[in-house]
């Protein structure tokens, strides 16, 4: 069933979506790099032990690292071919880690692995959590934390209602926009397997009004017996956001400090679900992912399907990009991370490589002083005050910011900045505020 | 290929695409048919008050921030807008040296003292104009008759006064529709106040003119309309219960709204955005309480015009609005926030 919802959250704000260069492209299958360079930790949480050496053939699908502990996952090979060294490589934060060179067989057939396959009707909710763990599951909207981590309930607690996150709010990026026309059986049956984990009795699926047609799609496939319905919520950024999400779907607030199971929702993204549903019923391991490619800069706009471990100068350099850009993205245009090398790789948290040449990169020739015009106030989906909060970081009064001011709230959405006419680099002063607030903490 | 040097910035990596210089310009557009109505009705005394408080209030900007050892900032046209709201609460006649004299204590000591732009407490242009009003309070209730046949023949000699002598009062007539109320109980016409054909300072003639301003400015989303209009409703709600109470004694609401200063004060003067609250509830009850001081000091003060200090009072309470009205945040309740 589809219900179309005419209220959302409070506040947010409007850029420009641009989406409609990649929309209508079907995803599209990107070939192997010559040699993929596969960073080990590409979640939230510990890293995984590496189980494989230098030298060492292996197959695609098949398990390079192991889970360590509860908050880690493991990492498969996204191609059968010989592991040339184990050294350590370039990330998008510019630290360097743990990383695996592979050079795929080009004459290999690159069928992939099967494992333990986790049958829907039988398995446990915990067999399933452990099933999506060893799969190598992370959050695909951005976040890579480990989803098998987030859908366990904790003691005392329980979960009513599961809402898959079909949002897509950051400009530019139509992955999930695809994979909900692409993938619907995936989808579903991913979402049978979460219910199943999480005890949910309902599903809603959030999708926003620029993706009506996903929207109608998915709804068609369902016969109104199921627990699941659709819903399409007006365009508003940061709806993708989960606190934003679950206010604009069913009218609740996650408490502050809080998380969505404390008033019964889990969130998961939708192309994480149709990654669920694909991989457990074969056992499989996460190899490749969906990414949007596109912005002006890039010549073969697209969704892709791209093996994870590939280098990002091999994608941008087979999609092929003009001479004058001068910004890369991981991510969207609003919380995505410049890139400051290429030699990094595609990791499973990568949504999104947007490229902008000269004309559209915005370099604010000067920073006014905060005029209190109050657009940031009211472009703050959390209703913080960022004009205040950017005076108190300015001033160190870093306790004031989060006691009083509830700055810790803050997840950076970008809304404040976006809309501030004296460009101050508001979310870069948070950012810099809670790291300290945080050391702060745990000194 | 990536012959470029990449560039790193933190997100967003979008920009809405307004500016302050944008919003202050556009301010000073929104201004000028007010400006323009003031020289047509008082000629060239008018044009030399407006151009004269400008390049005071820029003149002022630019050589503090030179002594300061800091880039000018003459360029955020914020001190132009100063200039000419300075300008345009000054009678059309009010001697050229002390006009300037109110740009530089304007800026100087309504803004530069406190830090700048975004750091005022108070409108610098009420500052300067208060300030004029305690130093000179002959001159500056020295009005002029407008529309005068010479008006753009002959300059009045006022003007010229030499400062610190005792200023020459040339032409003195028309009593403002305040004081001529206030004091002699007459009442203008309410279609000539709104229009403008009635004596004042240089600006607070017609309310037409500054309304379509404002409307401007509100269509462009560089006010927020909250201000003026709940300025604007509360004067006209307590004066209309005067007025019903007894209208031989106290003035119509509409003779309220379009004398005096009211409407550049309310949509030019209590809409700066840095001397006003930063919330929408915050300024509702700014603007209340801005409207409620109005009616109080016309009707019971000394003084025929109440606008100035009751946005200089308004200003003064703005950051006590601002820590007592805030949004609830998102999660927690309105006990704990």
């Amino acid at each position: 069933m589809l219900t179309i919802k005419k209220h959302t959250f409070k506040h947010g704000v409007h850029p420009p979506e641009n989406k409609e260069e990649t929309n209508k492209l079907p995803i599209r299958q990107f070939s192997f790099a010559p040699l993929i360079i596969l960073p080990v930790s590409q979640h939230i949480g510990k890293p995984s032990k590496i189980i494989v050496r230098e030298g060492q053939e292996v197959i695609r699908g098949q398990k390079l690292t192991a889970s360590d502990g509860f908050l880690s996952v493991p990492l498969h090979s996204p191609a059968s071919g010989v592991i040339r060294k184990i050294a350590n490589v370039p990330t998008l934060s510019g630290k360097m880690t743990t990383g695996i060179y592979l050079e795929p067989f080009p004459s290999s057939t690159q069928e992939i692995l099967e494992g333990n396959p986790i049958d829907l009707e039988t398995a446990s909710p915990e067999e399933i959590l452990t099933g999506i763990q060893e799969a190598g599951i992370v959050g695909l909207g951005g976040a890579a934390f480990p989803t098998h981590a987030k859908l366990k309930i904790p003691e005392g607690k329980h979960c009513d209602t599961l809402i898959i996150n079909g949002i897509e709010c950051e400009p530019y990026l139509t992955t999930d926009h695809r994979v909900m026309l692409e993938q619907p059986d995936d989808i579903f049956t991913g979402i049978k397997y979460l219910m199943k984990a999480t005890g949910a009795k309902r599903t809603i699926i959030g999708i926003e009004a620029n993706k009506r047609d996903a929207a109608e799609f998915l709804a068609s496939k369902l016969d109104g017996t199921e627990p699941i319905s659709v819903q399409m919520v007006p365009v508003k950024y940061p709806q993708g956001a989960e606190k934003m999400l679950i206010t604009a779907l069913l009218g609740k607030e996650v408490p502050s400090g809080g998380l969505p199971i404390d008033v019964h929702v889990v969130v998961v993204n939708v192309a994480t679900t149709a990654e669920i549903g694909r991989l457990l019923p074969h056992g499989r391991g996460i190899q490749e992912r969906v990414i949007t490619i596109t912005g002006p800069g890039v010549k073969k706009k697209g969704n892709y399907l791209i093996p994870i471990g590939t280098p990002l100068r091999y994608v941008l350099e087979e999609v092929g990009v003009e001479d004058s850009i001068s910004e890369v993205y991981m991510g969207g245009p609003m919380m995505g991370v410049a890139v400051g090398n290429l030699d990094i790789s595609i990791v499973k948290g990568t949504s999104g490589i947007v490229v902008f040449n000269e004309k559209q990169v915005h370099r604010s020739a000067q920073v006014y002083p905060c005029i209190k015009c109050g657009a940031c106030v009211d472009a703050c989906p959390l209703s913080l005050n960022p004009s205040k909060l950017g005076i108190l970081a300015k001033f160190e009064s870093y306790d004031k910011m989060a006691e009083e001011y509830h700055l810790m709230d803050c997840f950076e959405c970008g809304s404040c900045s976006f809309v501030c006419p004296s460009h101050i680099p508001l979310v870069q002063y948070f950012r810099l505020s809670k790291s300290i607030i945080r050391k702060r903490k745990s000194a | 290929m990536f012959k470029q040097t990449l560039h790193i910035s933190t997100s967003p990596h979008l920009v809405k695409g307004s500016s302050v210089e944008v919003i202050m310009r556009n301010v000073v557009w929104a201004m000028l048919p007010t400006a323009a109505f003031s020289v047509y009705a008082f000629g060239w005394n008018a044009a030399l008050v407006l151009v004269t408080s400008t390049l005071s209030c820029v003149l002022t900007e630019h050589v503090l921030c030179r002594l300061s050892g800091k880039r000018s900032t003459v360029s955020d046209w914020s001190a132009i807008i100063t200039g000419l709201l300075l300008g345009l609460t000054l009678p059309p006649i009010f001697p050229l040296w002390m006009t300037f004299l109110g740009g530089v204590i304007a800026i100087s000591v309504g803004k530069f003292l406190f830090g700048g732009l975004g750091y005022n407490v108070f409108n610098p242009a009420l500052v300067g104009r208060a300030v004029l009003q305690g130093a000179f309070p002959v001159a500056i209730t020295t009005w002029y008759d407008g529309f005068g046949a010479d008006r753009f023949t002959t300059i009045n000699s006022s003007l010229f006064a030499a400062p610190f002598m005792k200023p020459v009062v040339d032409g003195v007539s028309g009593a403002t529709p305040l004081s001529a109320f206030k004091f002699d109980g007459v009442v203008a016409n309410t279609a000539d106040l709104a229009f403008g054909f009635v004596s004042g300072s240089a600006g607070e003639t017609s309310a037409i003119l500054i309304l379509l301003g404002g409307i401007y400015l509100v269509a462009r989303n560089f006010m927020n309309w909250r201000i003026p209009v709940s300025i604007i409703a509360t004067v006209f709600l307590l004066s209309g219960i005067f007025y019903w109470i007894d209208p031989s004694k106290y003035p119509s609401p509409l003779f309220m709204l379009f004398s005096g200063g009211l409407m550049l004060g309310a949509v030019f003067m209590a809409t700066d955005m840095v001397a006003s609250p930063i919330t929408k509830w915050g300024v509702m009850v700014y603007g209340a309480i801005i409207g409620t001081l109005i009616v109080v000091i016309r009707i019971w003060g000394g003084l025929p015009e109440g606008v100035m200090y009751a946005i200089l009072l308004g200003n003064a309470i703005s950051p006590h609005i601002d820590r007592l009205i805030r949004y609830r945040v998102y999660g927690t309740s309105l006990k704990s926030s």
